[in-house]
């Protein structure tokens, strides 16, 4: 997944939605903004449900899958 | 695999939908608006309606929702948005009208025009936001506000005795002839922003379909003016929201 951190308020609702704790919330680091915008801090955990993606309401998260068919 | 092999737009499963603006909206973080906003932008493209789309923004946080969503757009008087979906709709009768609401500018300002625009089956559809409060005004109490609940002019809670009881808006409009599906949806799980995008999508058919009105009520939270941060927002919505506006269809003809 990708996360526009420019555009992201850090509102947390990304981190409570994803079902495998890939997200979380800058500790320290703010944007521009000044928010602590999420990122990606297991993303090996992600299983591309797209949770996250879909519960954004500033449409900061694009989401892509591959399947892996075992070639 | 490597990160830029997953990264590659053959992958992707979910998208910024094209039809939202760069603009950052003004809402705060964690806003229902913003997530209602994303789904309607998703659907006017996958429904490929966007060149004949009219939408109605009211008075109240969605007041600059054309600011935000690249389609046509009218700025009604505060209330007045299913009246002007009315004359829009009649006169350009083979375009897609919806208003998008908030419960101060639908069931408390609005509730005349709301209500007779339903009860004449105007081919639009509606769409209500409820927070249980004002919002952009400093969170005063709205018509929707629940008994009990703390709100910069209900500073001990809101009593039947002082002020009244909540008032179910969606419950009266589903008595009307003129509606031809009415609904309450949430959109604080991605489940949920699921149910709700089919709703819509199915209110925006019915407008097309000249079926009558179509009111879809988004149970939302305002995370500002509950004084809570969004995730707890959210968890108290589902705890209290939900008993006095509970979940599902309740008209779909």
């Amino acid at each position: 997944m990708t996360i526009d951190g420019q555009r992201c308020k850090g509102c947390d609702l990304c981190v409570v939605a994803c079902p495998t704790d890939v997200l979380l919330l800058q500790p320290k680091e703010v944007n521009d903004r000044g928010y602590h915008y999420a990122f990606a801090a297991n993303p090996e955990a992600c299983i591309g449900c797209a949770a996250c993606a879909t519960v954004c309401p500033d449409a900061c998260i694009e989401v892509y899958r591959v399947v892996d068919r075992g070639e | 695999m490597t990160r830029e092999e997953i990264i590659r737009p053959e992958n992707k499963v979910y998208a910024r939908p094209e039809l939202l603006t760069d603009n950052v909206t003004h809402y705060c973080p964690g806003c229902s608006h913003g997530v209602v906003h994303k789904i309607i932008a998703e659907l006017l493209a996958e429904m490929n309606v966007a060149d004949k789309t009219i939408g109605i923004a009211p008075v109240g946080c969605a007041v600059f929702a054309y600011n935000y969503i690249d389609v046509d757009w009218i700025e009604a008087a505060h209330g007045r948005a299913p009246a002007v979906a009315t004359a829009a709709s009649r006169l350009n009768p083979d375009s897609l009208v919806f208003t998008y609401q908030g419960d101060g500018d639908l069931s408390a300002i609005g509730t005349a025009e709301t209500i007779h625009a339903c009860n004449r089956g105007e081919n639009i559809a509606i769409i209500f936001i409820n927070n249980a409060i004002y919002g952009m005004t400093g969170g005063q109490m709205a018509p929707t506000t629940l008994l009990g609940m703390k709100t910069a002019t209900t500073p001990y809670g809101r009593t039947a005795e002082l002020n009244g009881y909540p008032l179910a808006i969606t419950n009266l409009l589903a008595q009307l002839d003129g509606t031809c599906y009415v609904t309450r949806q949430a959109v604080h799980t991605a489940a949920a922003v699921r149910k709700t995008k089919a709703a819509i999508k199915k209110a925006f058919q019915n407008s097309m379909a000249k079926k009558g009105t179509s009111v879809i009520e988004i149970v939302s939270t305002c995370n500002s003016g509950w004084k809570m941060t969004p995730a707890q927002s959210n968890d108290w919505m589902a705890e209290h929201m939900f008993e006095k506006y509970p979940l599902g269809d309740l008209k779909n003809e």
